[in-house]
């Protein structure tokens, strides 16, 4: 490697993470990146972000379990955890089938990265939240409601 | 620039545990302010965890992300000291990177 470039990958933070991860060729090709196409967060329908996905034919899986309480105090911060037990999970999910545009974040999830993840999200009534994998053999999915007292998206 | 994140990587058992905890006000364009105008629309949109320089994590967020996001996930790998960096970009093409060593 040539000493400069080494230099740069040490230099860290001044580059910003993602240029220098692309400079280096560490980031995912093609639409699998973190800056990749955004069409399923547009969608307004549930069965518009599942098409947007590519995961129409998504089957009910066992395997993804969402813990969560089973009532939001405060819609505009849902705890939510998603943990899958699937081989070869490359990609998981979070739709909140209810709001205005129900894909709320998508992971991809490099070799050796597990199916969990735990997050917060706004929820702008009571809903479905669907978590969502795409694993050997296709796409999973799973659902549980949430019912939420105070919508959480208009504030 | 924003504030720091808040990151503890933890490795145990062969696999490490990443929880970030980020400050970004995360404006989902659908809060009205004092005076009734619609706050226009402000949030991150995409962040990636790394482990000594390998992504580990892609993310894509909608304005669905609760302020202040909060993100934990895992991974197999990692030892005490090794470093893992969490990146983020919002809507405004504003980023914020902060790494911390594996304990």
């Amino acid at each position: 490697m040539n000493p400069q470039r080494r230099d740069v990958l040490k230099a860290g933070s001044g580059l910003g993470l993602l240029g220098l991860l692309a400079a280096a060729g560490l980031i995912l090709p093609g639409a699998a990146r973190a800056d990749g196409p955004r069409r399923a967060f547009d969608a307004g329908t549930l069965a518009e972000a599942l098409e947007a996905l590519g995961a129409v034919r998504a089957a009910n899986s066992r395997d993804i379990r969402i813990t969560g309480p089973e009532v939001a105090e405060n819609g505009a911060a849902v705890p939510l955890g998603i943990s899958a037990s699937l081989p070869g999970a490359e990609r998981l999910a979070i739709l909140v089938e209810k709001n205005l545009n129900p894909l709320v974040a998508s992971f991809i999830l490099p070799e050796g990265t597990e199916a969990h993840v735990q997050t917060r999200v706004r929820m702008a009534q009571t809903s479905d939240v669907i978590a969502l994998v795409k694993a050997e053999g296709g796409f999973y999915m799973a659902a549980r409601e949430i019912r939420v007292t105070i919508g959480g998206c208009s504030g | 620039m924003a504030d720091p994140m808040k990151i503890r990587a933890v490795a145990r058992d062969g696999v490490t545990e990443v929880r970030v905890q980020i400050a970004h006000d995360m404006e989902n364009g659908q809060r009205r302010d004092d005076s009734g105008a619609i706050v226009p629309p402000w949030f991150i949109t995409e962040l990636t965890g790394t482990h000594a320089g390998r992504v580990v994590l892609q993310a894509q967020f909608g304005a669905a992300m609760s302020r202040n996001p909060y993100l934990a996930f895992r991974f197999r790998g990692g030892a005490r000291g090794e470093t893992v960096a969490v990146a983020w970009k919002d809507t405004r093409g504003e980023t914020r990177t902060d790494a911390v060593p594996i304990t």
